[in-house]
């Protein structure tokens, strides 16, 4: 986990040994990749990202698979609404050696509620926020930096403005009078987190934009005729699109810290329903006699949170236009 | 600029009152506010519930009520809570507190954060990136609050066990030097040999250090007393030398020279006053003084690198001070630790019923900020970590950077001259917002750490569905917001000359 970059660009051996002159040329020169090749095999390689990816893939399996999501059933035969019969203080009867995970995995909360049902059901819930606040605020914010920066003028001032207008307001005070309105609607939630998180990056977008559109590769295409969108689109937007994808990934994390955050001031997901914050804000004052309720939600939202900023790590080496790499 | 600034900040103040007719309109939509009351069994439930609509004008249509609310601000009265009481004196209760936090919190996480970028950014792929990388995504991703819990239950508590005696056990000591100097020689990298030394020397001289504080019990009695400080102000200078213009240039260096010399002079004087009986406007001057005295070296030793020697100079007069003020206070820990033994205090922003001299107090404060300082600034210096390195890379990729190496400019130079200033440029955005951020952090801090503050009087105003308290909340935070986003702009015009206006 400590190796969260790529390596220096390093020459794979060629297994053709043969020499002519022929092969020469085509062998010394390095084969040609397409753009999305290229990213790909530079993540791919990524070995921070792409443990962090699985790790991310195996929380997500096992929050759906195992009590199921909506209507599926899951695996798991416990649900996060019925409570039972409590075994001892309710400590997790999970055992490494011998491998076991006993009745109650993660333990039982303070009425017996199994407390791997409710620690799944609130992955699932962070998960569903915090993708869908990542896709929509990076869209916006994205597509409203870039207009502002590249066309200027009055179109820059008013769309900054705007953005000026939901910056001023806290991130954090925005979403909780939002949040109190949605009253614990997960997807209004989203929605809310969205409307309110897209600022930071218009504004980072905005000024990568503002630089890249004196390079000389633009006023090329300025030269030739392209028009304002297409440059915007293919010129511009490949060079800032480290920023982009950075920014995508940190609001993904940021919405689960701010989901969790709502929760904990009592203005995000409420009971009977959970989410990974509500569960923690619940159990803080339970470190004392019950560690367990406070560590495992407060685990889960962190490995998430830093399994998603590597993958986002892994995805700026891997589109920066400047790495070479075979 | 100054039309530009004018311009923008009119701009800003209608924003400011659109961003407040947004968040009157939400808060009062966004609950109940007679919900207590209507789930009461109370007998005089109905005069309760007249007596609310009454005092916050609940049948006023929302206009209205706003029309009210701003008519107010701009005759200087924020209004009444849903109590009756002032907001305007909830404010300055609270304001004060809150900024404070944040204020320090951003200093730190900037100041740490850059240093940690650049160093990341010149050792890339080295273990000392990795280690931070990583320790600086951990830091991201954790929780606020979480962190929060976790941090007063175990640091604080166990340091306060700890401060009784303030004693190292032998291994404690190996343990701890050797890591601090792992640290070191990491940052430091170089070639295996002389890494290998210089760990040798580095954890040598830790371990001693421990086994001296440990043996004296200095952590209850510490003091740098007026030799130390000479030895830290004159290592700062020497820093701030390499930093800025380099050993060649004597104008420069004989400036910092003599404003280290002042400040060492002008402390050993003033170290007594201050100890005996201080007071903010005295501490306040000496750091005007301070400032003072690094002007005039910079504009007499300068020449015609006046401007680099006053920036310098300043730069080693703000250390001086910062340096004065922590011995002050070191001075006086002891004298604390005798009335408050358990000094890490988890709760509140200042012990109730504590009466003690100016010192006592203003160390009382600085406890109290402790924790939740270093809540919000481990969280926002990862951020900073990262931005730092990836523009500092960015920049060093850059042809005018190869330019600058290939000439023969000293990889010092490249570093402090061509590569630092441009790579500042993305930051001066991330501040701002930033900033904005830590506000929204500090409304969890609060809460956690149990500070009647800005964030406390917004969330129990939101609770109630109470605009007053919310709004004033707004206020003060959007005013911030502003104010850093306009100089952030500022900043980036001054740094980019290719956008400024």
């Amino acid at each position: 986990m400590t190796d969260p970059n790529n390596q220096m660009p390093s020459v794979e051996p060629e297994t053709d040994t043969r020499f002519s002159i022929e092969d020469d040329v085509e062998t010394t020169n390095t084969r040609s990749f397409s753009q999305g090749q290229l990213v790909r095999r530079r993540f791919l390689r990524h070995k921070a990202a792409m443990v962090s990816l699985v790790i991310l893939i195996f929380i997500v399996l096992l929050a759906i698979t195992s009590i199921g999501y909506g209507p599926i059933p899951g695996w798991w035969d416990k649900t996060f609404i019925d409570t039972y019969p409590k075994l001892g203080n309710g400590e997790p009867t999970v055992k490494l050696w011998p491998p076991s995970i006993g009745e109650h995995p993660f333990g039982q909360d303070t009425t017996g509620k199994d407390y791997f049902a409710l620690v799944m059901r609130g992955v699932q819930q962070s998960l569903l926020i915090a993708f869908t606040v990542g896709i929509l605020a990076t869209v916006v914010g994205t597509a409203i930096g870039a207009i502002a920066g590249f066309y200027r003028g009055i179109t820059e001032a008013f769309l900054m403005r705007m953005t000026d207008l939901f910056i001023i307001i806290p991130t954090l005070v925005l979403a909780a009078v939002l949040g109190r309105m949605a009253g614990g609607n997960i997807v209004m939630l989203a929605l809310v987190l969205a409307l309110v998180s897209w600022t930071g990056l218009a504004r980072l977008v905005r000024g990568e934009v503002l630089s890249l559109r004196e390079r000389e590769f633009v006023m090329a295409a300025r030269a030739l005729g392209t028009p304002g969108p297409r440059i915007i689109v293919r010129h511009i937007l490949p060079n800032a699109l480290g920023t982009i994808v950075v920014n995508a990934t940190l609001l993904i994390s940021a919405a689960i810290l701010t989901e969790t955050a709502l929760s904990f001031l009592g203005f995000g997901v409420r009971a009977p329903d959970t989410s990974l914050g509500l569960l923690v804000s619940t159990y803080q004052t339970a470190l004392t006699g019950r560690p367990w309720l406070f560590w495992i939600p407060g685990m889960f939202i962190l490995v998430f949170s830093l399994c998603i900023n590597f993958i986002g790590d892994g995805l700026r080496d891997a589109f920066d236009p400047r790495q070479q790499m075979d | 600029m100054i039309r530009y600034i004018a311009k923008r900040l009119g701009i800003s103040f209608l924003i400011l009152v659109l961003g407040s007719f947004l968040m009157f309109v939400l808060t009062i939509n966004s609950g109940d506010p007679l919900a207590e009351y209507r789930e009461s069994n109370s007998p005089n439930r109905e005069n309760l519930i007249k007596q609310r609509i009454a005092h916050m004008g609940l049948n006023d249509p929302w206009y209205e009520r706003y029309w009210n609310w701003l008519t107010g601000v701009f005759r200087g009265d924020l209004g009444q809570d849903i109590k009756g009481q002032g907001v305007n004196d909830l404010v300055v209760q609270a304001a004060g507190s809150t900024l404070r936090l944040v204020v320090i919190a951003t200093v730190l996480a900037i100041v740490i954060g850059v240093i940690l970028g650049v160093l990341t950014a010149i050792r890339q792929y080295s273990g000392f990136d990795y280690a931070v990388t990583f320790m600086a995504f951990v830091f991201f991703s954790l929780p606020v609050f979480w962190a929060a819990v976790l941090l007063k239950h175990y640091a604080a508590i166990e340091f306060n066990n700890w401060i009784v005696e303030a004693r190292f056990t032998p291994i404690q000591i190996v343990v701890v030097a050797v890591v601090l100097a792992f640290i070191l020689v990491a940052a430091l990298g170089g070639p295996w040999k002389q890494r290998l030394i210089s760990f040798g020397i580095a954890a040598v001289v830790f371990a001693g250090a421990l086994f001296y504080f440990s043996a004296v019990q200095w952590f209850r009695r510490p003091m740098l007393g007026v030799p130390l400080y000479a030895v830290v102000v004159l290592a700062a200078a020497v820093i701030v030398l390499m930093l800025t213009s380099g050993p060649q240039n004597k104008r420069v260096r004989n400036a910092i020279a003599l404003t280290a010399l002042l400040s060492i002079v002008g402390y050993a004087v003033m170290r007594g006053p201050l100890m005996a009986n201080p007071t903010t406007l005295m501490l306040f001057l000496c750091f005007l003084g301070g400032i003072a005295a690094a002007v005039v070296s910079g504009l007499a030793l300068g020449g015609f690198s006046r401007k680099q020697a006053i920036i310098a100079s300043c730069l080693v007069a703000v250390v001086a001070s910062g340096v004065a003020l922590a011995d002050l206070m070191l001075s006086n820990w002891n004298s604390y630790l005798t009335q408050n033994p358990r000094p890490i205090p988890t709760i509140g922003s200042a012990t109730p019923n504590f009466s003690s001299d100016y010192w006592g107090h203003f160390i009382d404060a600085a406890t109290h900020l402790v924790l939740p300082t270093v809540v919000l600034t481990l969280i926002s210096i990862a951020s900073y970590t990262r931005y730092t390195r990836a523009s500092m890379l960015d920049v060093l990729n850059q042809d005018y950077i190869r330019t600058a190496r290939s000439k023969g400019v000293s990889e010092r130079k490249v570093i402090t001259r061509h590569a630092f200033r441009n790579s500042l440029i993305p930051l001066a955005t991330i501040v701002a917002f930033d900033f904005a951020g830590l506000i929204g952090g500090a409304v969890i801090t609060e809460t956690v750490f149990g500070w009647q503050g800005m964030g406390n009087m917004f969330k129990v105003g939101l609770a109630a569905v109470d605009p007053p308290p919310v709004m004033a909340f707004y206020l003060v935070t959007g005013t911030a917001a502003v104010v850093m986003n306009l100089l952030a702009d500022i900043a980036y015009a001054f740094l980019d000359p290719r956008i400024a206006r």
